[in-house]
């Protein structure tokens, strides 16, 4: 599914953040990439979504080379196969629930008959006709959610999904991720700093100057 | 914590990032002043002069005599001259003698003459002095010596010791430069000669134009005054300077302050934009301002650092304002004139002088205007929740606050009553603030029409479609109907004067191209020169030419009826007894020639002399015409766009009957069928006083007034232009503010696969569509300003009316120009939202 084959990534000041990057990720795995801060988790989903090109190395997807697309195709492959779910939610104040989880869907030109579906599955059939700002941090993150999954994305990319939320919210939303990726035959990626959020994950992976590592069962990060 | 350090951090941080939104909001507040200023400048300075060089000529008298007409009787001067308490009176005779040559500008071909005793004028105005050359004083008397003004030799391109030649009523007058006068004012064109040889070198033997006495030490002014006028009976009024100078201020006060209306109008649409700008930059800061007050910043501290920001912008704006407008006045008195082009002032030069009062009220206003505009968001940004703020997506309803639908409802309720409301001091100042009422009202109205256009459109829209980027696009502007409506606010202001004023515009036009149409049927106008008359014997000769189907005869003159106002013109001519209507351009108030009473001279007024004097048709008035004051009807209401101080129409056999007058100084000439026009003018030359014969066509002199009234109106043009640019730099401003506020937002859409030509798209599509529904409410608020207008500010300013004509064609054109320009600056203006910041602004929380 996903293939990091000696992926490079500098900073425009020169500083090295990724060197010799190489991994496999099968479909269907749901994987946690834990690291310190500044050591290039971001720059490392920038680079699966397209949203940023590798110094070197190349990044395959489904067996195509993402380096190789310019933005226009990059583009039309996020909104095909892609998923996001960010920290801060990012959904849009002046569009209701269900016309912010049905946005995928309408930009791949595709029905929206599985909004309803999706919020059924987050819990949020009742709020199809509300706007954001009369939810709640946890409610948007189903929003979120659901966008992210609604069109059968191939890969969904998570970074901090639960930085905003008590713990409790945070493992309901854990929990719901991963029925949702995994019942949506989806793989996923989550970035987290949370040992609990990771240990959701089928695996957790280290990344570190030296690469992506499997963690080791006890390991902390 | 230093307070005064975090706020300069605060301000800099902000200019420094939001550079071009900063230079924007400056640039508009620095046009409005401008424009403003300037306008103030230059009327200042030309109306200053246009006073100064008009009291120069009646010099240091006391009090002056004039008579209801232009000349009187010289015999009136042994009396005054005699009379107890008087000092000094100085006979002067004044008129106006057209310039062979120079005939073809209308506006600008005579010479004013003012004729004076030489040896009372050195005791009452010595600046009129002629200075002769060494051992030639005598040449002060000699009757073929005239003294010219500096300006008046340039203009004439005559020296001293050249022979000049004017026309005086039909036969040529040749005189001798003596020399230049003691003192004139710069662009004064005037001339002095000895006023016996003024009288009898230009037909005027026997009358005066005025008296200036100068009283005795130790005589109560006002007092002789009342006892004089008292003696010399309603024939006569008896002035002082004062008087004269309300009288000139008078005489232009109503342009003057339309035109700073206007200018105005500019510095209001700037006002938008500050407020636009100010409020778009809260709303992008509110989670910042939020944080500030988590930290532990004061609502005081906050409303007082927003407030700083727009008084350093309106300071530094004002200022900047103040130096382009001093610029643009100096440059448009060089190009234009102190009256820009509309003939106001004729004969003045005026210098521009800054005068730091002046320049302080109009520093306060561009300073009032910008915290005005800032004050509203920043009592919003310093009055919301923090815990809320902090929050995205409560930008929208925080500025639901700032136009709350009944603040709307009552600016419209009070403008419908102010348009009501009569005038003040002769001025349509009700008229005035219910435009600018009808402007708040309407753009604190749109958020709610935004909002309820754009969700009928998002509805009817996806029942049939369901695109992302449409969806996307209408839904913004139906939910966020407050941003939506603060980015149209400029372009709403701006876009509805200027159809106000098109519409204003080319209703006047098109009604004095009709009226012109009526006031000039006949194919030649013939005119003696400017001082004579065309006595009996001419009018036989020119009515005896061939080639003429129809000849009418003329009397033209001055009529003095209120002594604070300037003269009135008398028409005395033929009017169709059958059906006045067939001769002249009445309105529908009129008695009809049938229903007139018999033995009553009928006269028809000008709607000037109902607003001014208070006529009313069946009324009966006494006119100072004849031997003795007379009594008139007044049988009808005529519309004239010539003289807004007020014109009388009169039977010519009435006037005739009255004075004895049976000289004319107009004739109207209708061509046979058939007959070549130029054979007949040439006819008209051959007669023997042909040569001073002002003949002109009605087809050039319809031409001519249009162009005049085409240069009149350029100035308005500008201005219209300004408050358009100042209304697309709000758009660049609002959209620029609010692509900053979405960054994020559109960093989300590029994520999820939203393509940077379908940002661009949507864009251009908010742009737009707000834009277009920004014409069309700012047509139907154009509209309703124009009939305000056309049926109020005009009739009460100029005392005339005009038919309503909408300009579709150029409406149409502007609208769609204002729109293209409207997406496109949209489009640049998001420009940004395009980049690659977007996708970092996203990556922020990555």
């Amino acid at each position: 599914m996903l293939e990091l084959m000696n992926v490079n990534k500098a900073y425009a000041e020169g500083r090295k953040v990724l060197t010799g990057l190489s991994y496999k990720l099968e479909a269907g795995e749901y994987v946690a990439i834990m690291g310190e801060s500044g050591v290039g988790k971001s720059t490392l989903l920038n680079l699966i979504a397209g949203l940023d090109t590798p110094d070197s190395g190349e990044i395959m997807i489904n067996g195509v080379a993402i380096s190789s697309l310019d933005d226009d195709a990059a583009t039309q492959l996020r909104r095909e196969q892609f998923g996001f779910i960010f920290q801060a939610f990012h959904v849009l104040p002046h569009l209701t629930v269900a016309q912010n989880v049905a946005l995928p869907l309408l930009l791949n030109g595709v029905a929206t008959e599985r909004v309803a579906q999706m919020l059924r599955d987050v819990g949020l059939h009742d709020r199809g006709h509300h706007f954001p700002r009369q939810l709640s941090g946890g409610e948007l993150q189903r929003v979120a959610i659901a966008r992210a999954l609604v069109h059968w994305p191939k890969l969904v990319l998570a970074d901090e999904p639960t930085g905003n939320l008590d713990p409790d919210t945070a493992h309901e939303i854990l929990q719901l991720m991963r029925t949702e990726i995994k019942a949506n035959g989806a793989t996923g990626i989550l970035v987290t700093h949370s040992h609990a959020a990771a240990a959701t994950a089928d695996r957790v992976l280290n990344l570190t100057k030296d690469g992506l590592h499997p963690a080791k069962p006890g390991e902390r990060v | 914590m230093n307070t005064a350090m975090l706020s300069r951090w605060l301000l800099f941080g902000e200019w420094r990032a939001h550079l071009v939104q900063v230079t924007v909001a400056l640039i508009a507040i620095a046009i409005g002043v401008a424009m403003a200023f300037s306008i103030h400048l230059i009327n200042t300075a030309a109306f200053n002069e246009f006073s100064a060089a008009s009291k120069s000529l009646s010099g240091q008298s006391d009090l002056q005599v004039r008579g209801r007409k232009t000349f009187f009787d010289e015999a009136l001067y042994p009396v005054l001259a005699r009379h107890d308490g008087v000092a000094v009176a100085n006979p002067v005779l004044e008129f106006d003698v057209a310039i062979p040559g120079k005939q073809q500008n209308r506006n600008d071909h005579k010479l004013k003459i003012i004729g004076i005793d030489m040896f009372r004028a050195m005791r009452i105005s010595p600046d009129l002095l002629g200075l002769v050359e060494e051992g030639k004083t005598l040449d002060r008397l000699a009757d073929d010596a005239i003294f010219l003004s500096p300006a008046a030799m340039e203009w004439l391109q005559v020296e001293q010791g050249d022979s000049l030649q004017l026309n005086a009523g039909l036969q040529a007058v040749t005189l001798r430069v003596a020399g230049g006068l003691v003192r004139a004012r710069a662009g004064q064109r005037i001339a002095v000669m000895d006023i016996g040889s003024a009288q009898w070198r230009f037909q005027q033997l026997g009358v005066l134009s005025r008296i200036e006495l100068k009283l005795r030490d130790g005589v109560n002014h006002a007092a002789f005054k009342a006892k004089l006028a008292e003696e010399l009976g309603e024939a006569y009024w008896v002035t002082e300077a004062v008087d004269q100078e309300k009288r000139i201020a008078n005489m232009s006060r109503a342009y003057r302050i339309n035109l700073n209306m206007l200018a105005l109008v500019a510095l209001f649409t700037g006002t938008f934009l500050v407020f636009s700008t100010q409020a778009l930059s809260v709303i992008r800061r509110r989670q910042q301002f939020a944080l500030l007050r988590v930290l532990g910043f004061t609502r005081q501290q906050l409303l007082r650092q927003i407030m700083t920001e727009g008084g350093i912008l309106g300071v530094s704006g004002s200022l900047l304002g103040l130096a382009l407008g001093y610029a643009v006045a100096l440059l448009a008195i060089q190009l234009l004139g102190g009256d820009l082009g509309t003939n106001f002032f004729p004969g003045v030069k005026p210098g521009i002088h800054f005068d730091p009062w002046d320049a302080g009220i109009f520093f306060a206003v561009g300073l009032s205007v910008t915290m005005l505009g800032s004050i509203i968001p920043a009592l919003e940004a310093a009055r919301a929740k923090p815990a809320l703020a902090l929050r995205s997506g409560s930008e929208d309803t925080a500025m639901a606050k700032l136009s709350p639908p009944w603040f709307a409802l009552i600016c419209l309720s009070v403008a419908a009553l102010f348009t009501q409301l009569p005038p003040v001091f002769e001025l349509p100042i009700f008229g005035y603030l219910a435009i600018v009422l009808l402007l708040i009202g309407g753009i604190a109205l749109m958020p709610r029409l935004t909002a309820g256009f754009f969700s009928i459109v998002l509805a009817k829209w996806q029942r049939h479609r369901s695109g992302a980027v449409s969806t996307l696009a209408l839904a913004r502007l139906a939910n966020a109907p407050n941003q939506a409506a603060i980015a149209l606010g400029g372009i709403l202001a701006s876009f509805s004067l200027m159809v106000a004023m098109a519409i204003m515009v080319t209703s006047f036009r098109i009604s004095i191209d009709n009226w012109l149409g009526r006031v000039l049927p006949a194919d030649l106008y013939v005119r003696a020169a400017a001082s004579g008359d065309l006595q009996t014997d001419a009018q036989k000769a020119i009515a005896g030419l061939p080639g003429f189907d129809r000849v009418d005869f003329f009397r033209t003159q001055q009529l003095t009826l209120d002594v604070n106002r300037p003269e009135i013109t008398l028409f005395a001519r033929p009017v169709d007894k059958a059906d006045a209507r067939n001769t002249l351009p009445l309105t529908d108030d009129m008695i009809a020639s049938e229903a007139l009473p018999e033995n009553v001279m009928p006269i028809w007024v000008s709607e000037a002399m109902v607003d001014l004097y208070g006529y009313r048709v069946g009324e009966k008035v006494t006119l100072p015409i004849g031997v003795k004051s007379s009594e008139f009807l007044v049988a009808g209401v005529w519309r004239d766009y010539g003289r807004q101080f007020g014109a009388i129409q009169m039977q010519l056999a009435d006037y005739q009957a009255l004075t004895g007058d049976l000289g004319v100084n107009t004739v109207a000439l209708w061509l046979q069928p058939g007959a070549n026009l130029d054979a007949v003018t040439a006819g008209l030359r051959q007669l023997p006083f042909g040569a001073a014969l002002e003949i002109s066509r009605s087809s050039d002199m319809r031409a001519l007034s249009l162009e005049i009234f085409d240069r009149s109106f350029a100035v308005t043009y500008l201005l219209e232009l300004v408050a358009v640019v100042i209304g697309l730099l709000g758009v660049a401003a609002s959209f620029s503010a609010q692509t900053l506020a979405r960054v994020k937002e559109f960093g989300m859409l590029r994520h999820i696969g939203v393509m940077r030509r379908q940002i661009l798209v949507m864009l251009a599509a908010e742009g737009g569509l707000l834009t277009a529904l920004g014409m069309v409410l700012g047509f139907l608020l154009g509209w309703s300003i124009s009939l305000i207008l056309v049926f109020i500010v005009n009739p009460q300013s100029f005392h005339w009316t005009m038919q309503l004509h909408l300009p579709w064609n150029w409406l149409g054109m502007i609208a769609l120009i204002m729109l293209i320009a409207a997406a496109l600056t949209a489009l640049l203006a998001g420009r940004r939202a395009v980049s690659g910041e977007v996708i970092r602004a996203v990556r922020e929380d990555w």
